[in-house]
């Protein structure tokens, strides 16, 4: 091998050499050179080693499919396996090393494994990987049969993802790919044409039959990238489709997610090599890839080759090496007579003295000392039954015998194949609405019916993306497909030939060079009963490999339907799903974004110490934190605060929604368990919300601000739901209500303790007398010179006040009434505070006391429940439930002292079974002792006394107690008013 | 990503929409037995074929049906209740 002199369009900059290592070896490419061509330049022709038997292997398809040429590359300090050395550009430094060795390339210590072939036989893993060796053959075959090795050191680097939207997407930038964007455009259509080169053209920039590129396709090109209405995105290949022609386009840097109107497929077709003996040594390599190498990199991969064709693209690569003067040796026909339209072809060959053998069946490449190829041991058809040995020696072997079309993406998209025997293809036989295939991968070969079919693929799909608005089925693939099949190709021979798999007695015919799979892994998986496509690649894994079957599935299937004695349709073309090609995770990977709300508050309780923990998306304090204060008696404290004195806290996070209408009361009523036509401006009430089956999902309090004004509350996670839900419940019964979701414009926080009037009188001129505002009383007056809503709750267990109000004044009024405060010795508290004075005072927590099957008769909330009214959802299936046997009944409970505290979903055992379950457990300061809420089977309700089991099996009993724990007279909200104001002034 | 048609806002990515469940015909409450009530709110018909289902455009809130052949995952139709002619 060796550097050219300069070639017309080489891809490379020799004013700019570029110094690597290889293997420790120092060496030098140029700008525009990828790993590989650097490396044929410097006649390196072992590569890689082959995945299982450790073969040598060199430089294949040059187009990304080469999966022995696979390197670890060391650069700018990161380490980076499994690049593609067949496509990756070279740059200045970097330490290249080939993947899978044992000590090196060249003395890697698992050469030998291939002795060792027989003892490992096709379905290799299920025989072997049983039992208690398991865990030894993973780590023998991990050892011997890999990839390159993730480096944990390197730093993880963001890949932003782009977003794009175009009128026609075409992905690939070969003749047809050109045409058909150029004809879109043209038509007035936004056009992406993404290629996965780094300049335009296809085969055609290197399939050039020892001529100068096409001209009409380098003019086509240029106007294509001058094309206002075209965005050409070079270097990227499109790695899948997805719904509704969305695709994923891959960069060098970003991922591009497009959204097409229509897509163009122009992805052409993958050359597949011959099977034969000794296929896969290094110089023996497809045309087209050789071809590559010769136009793009001015490197001559072979001084000396033979050429094994079945078509005139082989007869066209023979003339591209005897125009960089590479001596061809002889073109070896697979078919007894090349096709009348291949003349000019064959005449020009003919002129240049090479030598053409028809009817020739390979028999065995030989490799020379170094494991380069260095023979091609051939027969060649005499007569009928005769045939003739020849030998040629050659240190190149070129494969141009067939295509397979690069059509996965088609098929993601939904289109069906069926297979033309006139070219031996599979072509689409149906296409989806807006989707549309020209060029190679729809079966047109001729430059100029591939321009030709293209230019009808970029019209049809302008006028669809001009038709689409939006993602309405349309019924026209069949039409479409008439359309871009109607067209006459020029007649020529089939490009692909039908059975291009040659046994040798001695084996060793590679079918898969990603998994090392011979022509006898398929046969023996056939007879082992793999015989279907699907059964025979997960059986012997053909096609499973790192190029994913490009070069194997193709042949693979030829093989099966050989075995098969069926036809290759019948067989069935396998599903290539995404990604087309692989995608490094750096692209694939998102940020870590997981978004917190945070309350208008957030600043003050950061202030204050509060101490955080998450509540759905929220953050809220769980207690604040002072110095010298543990957390539990930071809690306590903040417990005797709202008991004795007051206390403060913030519960922002409560959905807060807005009902509006003449008949907003009546929607409430049919939404909640409770009456709420009824309710009277000024007052609040508890709302229960059920779902169908009478399960409690929310609760919270509603206040009706006016005639046709309701304002209220749903539970922390549920306000996004709840909400949504109340839209689809006035549409579905036609009841014009109109909802506003206010949970983000209001802050809310609720003051709470016999001292929170006091407290408020200080900021607000509204009678706060029990008189005039009452418990459960709802007022909108101001406070520290803000409106706010003022409701009168309980939640805690004390008198206190709900303050609602817009968030943007939320910080204003929280510090007024803290410094209001001051002198009664105001404490803010945080969840954790609030969840202890809830349970002294028995109230329930939906969702920690209720579960996805408890309904309000469990949990002693009949009171809450209006069964008369007409309707209100799970009403009915309550009327049922009320003629059943209870199921469960939530209690109150308390334990022996010195008694062991279990935990929340601790379970209640009743003679060695599960009785129910701890919802709630806390340590009551005002009380002394612990309390807690508890699910039981009624009977044990009755009785008074259970059993729950603790950690370690232990169990501890447990005394029914009755609710609340704290003030069960309800005494505390109408707090006497001179007590109260005896109290005050204590203070 | 699929995209959905919003009868109010137009075609947007899927992403922007929820789903909930089919459209069914609630019993009349009183009249149903419990039988006939438990099959509403329990049972589901799982059947592939073309469904009608409540879906929200949530940025905006728009509820809607879509007409959905759920052996191909292909919205035929989307409309604003009520508006779907006389399936309803």
């Amino acid at each position: 091998m060796k550097r050219l002199p300069p070639v017309e369009g080489e891809g490379i900059d020799r004013a700019a050499p570029l110094e690597f290592s290889f293997e420790g070896r120092r060496l030098t490419g140029f700008k525009g050179d990828t790993i590989c061509s650097a490396l044929a330049a410097h006649g390196v022709t072992v590569v890689g080693r082959s995945f299982k038997y450790h073969r040598p292997r060199g430089l294949f398809s040059v187009a990304n499919h080469d999966v022995n040429a696979m390197f670890q590359v060391e650069q700018r300090g990161r380490s980076i396996p499994n690049v593609r050395g067949d496509v990756a550009p070279l740059r200045a430094g970097m330490k290249v090393a080939a993947v899978n060795t044992a000590g090196g390339l060249e003395t890697d210590r698992m050469a030998g494994m291939e002795r060792l072939a027989r003892f490992l036989p096709v379905g290799f893993y299920y025989k072997a990987f049983h039992g208690r060796w398991f865990p030894k053959w993973e780590r023998l075959i991990r050892r011997a049969a890999g990839l390159g090795v993730v480096d944990k050191a390197n730093r993880a680097f963001t890949t932003p993802k782009r977003y794009a939207h175009t009128d026609v997407l075409v992905i690939g930038g070969g003749p047809s790919g050109l045409a058909a964007a150029h004809e879109a455009a043209e038509r007035g259509a936004g056009v992406i044409l993404a290629d996965e080169w780094g300049e335009l053209g296809g085969s055609a920039l290197y399939a050039r039959g020892g001529a100068s590129v096409d001209e009409s396709v380098r003019r086509l090109a240029d106007i294509v990238i001058a094309h206002r209405g075209v965005r050409v995105l070079s270097s990227t290949f499109a790695a899948g489709y997805y719904a509704d022609h969305w695709v994923s386009l891959v960069g060098p840097e970003n991922l591009t997610k497009v959204r097409a109107r229509a897509v163009v497929v122009a992805q052409g077709a993958i050359e597949q090599p011959a099977v034969f003996r000794g296929n896969d040594l290094p110089g023996v390599m497809l045309a087209s890839g050789a071809q590559r190498l010769l136009s793009r990199y001015a490197v001559a991969p072979a001084s000396r080759v033979v050429i094994i064709t079945a078509n005139a693209e082989g007869y066209a690569a023979a003339l591209d090496a005897f125009h960089h003067g590479i001596t061809v040796a002889g073109v070896l026909d697979l078919r007894e007579r090349s096709h009348p339209s291949e003349s000019g072809l064959t005449g020009a060959i003919r002129d240049r003295g090479i030598v053409v053998f028809h009817g020739v069946k390979p028999v065995e490449a030989r490799a020379d000392s170094e494991g380069h190829v260095r023979e091609l041991e051939f027969d060649v058809e005499v007569s009928k039954d005769r045939s003739a040995r020849h030998y040629l020696a050659a240190d190149g072997v070129w494969m141009s015998v067939g295509f397979a079309p690069a059509n996965a993406l088609l098929q993601q998209a939904g289109a069906k194949m069926r297979y033309e025997t006139a070219i031996e293809q599979f072509v689409p036989s149906q296409l989806p609405a807006g989707v549309f295939a020209c060029g190679r991968v729809a079966g047109a070969y001729e430059l100029s019916d591939r321009v030709a079919q293209g230019r009808e693929a970029g019209r049809l799909a302008a006028a669809h993306a001009a038709r689409s608005v939006g993602a309405m089925p349309e019924t026209e693939g069949a039409e479409t497909l008439r359309k871009l099949q109607s067209l006459v190709f020029t007649p020529r021979g089939s490009p692909s030939h039908p059975f291009p798999v040659f046994p040798h007695p001695k084996g060793q015919e590679f079918i898969d060079l990603d998994e090392d799979l011979h022509l006898s892994d398929l046969i023996n998986a056939f007879q082992e009963g793999f015989d279907s496509s699907e059964l025979l690649k997960r059986y012997s894994t053909v096609g499973m490999g790192p190029s994913q079957g490009k070069h194997s599935n193709l042949n693979a299937m030829r093989v099966l339907a050989k075995l098969r004695e069926e036809s290759v349709e019948a067989v069935g073309p396998t599903t290539a799903r995404p990604m087309f090609h692989p995608v490094s995770l750096a692209h694939l990977a998102g940020r870590g974004f997981h978004p917190h709300r945070r309350t208008s508050l957030h600043d003050e309780h950061e202030k204050l110490g509060a101490v955080w923990m998450p509540a759905g998306d929220w953050q809220r304090p769980e207690y604040y934190a002072r110095s010298g204060e543990t957390r539990m008696a930071g809690i306590e404290a903040e417990v005797r605060a709202v008991r004795t004195g007051v206390g403060l806290i913030d519960v922002g996070t409560l959905g807060k929604i807005e009902a509006h209408g003449p008949i907003a009361g009546e929607f409430l009523g049919r939404v909640y368990t409770g009456q709420f036509g009824a309710l009277k401006v000024g007052a609040t009430r508890y709302g229960l919300a059920l779902d169908e089956a009478g399960v409690i999902v929310d609760d919270g309090v509603i206040a009706r601000l006016g005639k046709e004004r309701f304002y209220f509350t749903t539970t922390t996670g549920n306000s996004g739901s709840l909400f949504r839900e109340l839209g689809r419940l006035a549409t579905m019964w036609r009841m014009p209500v109109g909802l506003v979701n206010l949970t983000g414009h209001f802050a809310a926080f609720n003051l709470a303790g016999p001292l929170s009037r006091a407290v408020l009188s200080q900021l607000t001129h509204v009678d706060l007398s029990h008189a005039a505002f009452p418990y459960l009383g709802v007022r909108e007056a101001e406070v520290a010179g803000v409106r706010c809503r003022l409701m009168r709750v309980g939640f805690v267990g004390e008198m206190g006040y709900e303050i609602h109000l817009p968030a943007v004044d939320a910080i204003h009024v929280w510090s007024a009434v803290m410094r209001a405060g001051e002198r009664f010795g105001i404490r803010a508290f945080g969840v954790e505070a609030q969840r202890v004075l809830r349970l002294e005072k028995g109230h329930v927590i939906v969702g920690q006391d209720t579960d996805g099957l408890t309904t309000p008769l469990e949990i002693g909330a009949e009171w809450a429940l209006r069964m008369n009214k007409p309707f209100f959802i799970g009403q009915r299936s309550l009327q049922a439930l009320q003629r059943l046997p209870q199921r469960q009944r939530l209690v109150g409970f308390t334990l022996p002292a010195g008694s062991v505290r279990p935990k929340e979903c601790h379970l209640v055992i009743e003679s060695g079974r599960i009785a129910g379950r701890v919802t709630s457990i806390q340590h009551s300061p005002t009380l002394g002792h612990a309390i807690g809420l508890a699910f039981v089977e009624p009977p044990i309700a009755q009785r008074g006394s259970f059993r729950i089991r603790v950690e370690r099996g232990e169990e501890v009993s447990a005394t029914v107690a009755s609710l609340p724990f704290y003030d069960a007279p309800g005494e505390r909200q109408t707090l006497d008013e001179d007590l109260a104001e005896r109290t005050e002034m204590l203070a | 990503m699929k995209v959905m048609t919003c009868p109010v806002n137009g075609p947007r990515p899927v992403s922007e929409f929820a789903y909930a469940g089919e459209l069914r015909e609630m019993p009349e409450p009183g009249a149903a037995s419990d039988a006939e009530w438990a099959a509403y709110v329990f049972n589901r018909n799982g059947v592939a074929g073309i469904k009608r289902e409540w879906w929200c455009h949530t940025p905006s809130g728009v509820w809607f049906i879509a007409v959905r052949d759920t052996v191909d995952d292909v919205v035929l139709k989307t409309h604003l209740f009520g508006q779907g002619g006389d399936a309803e």
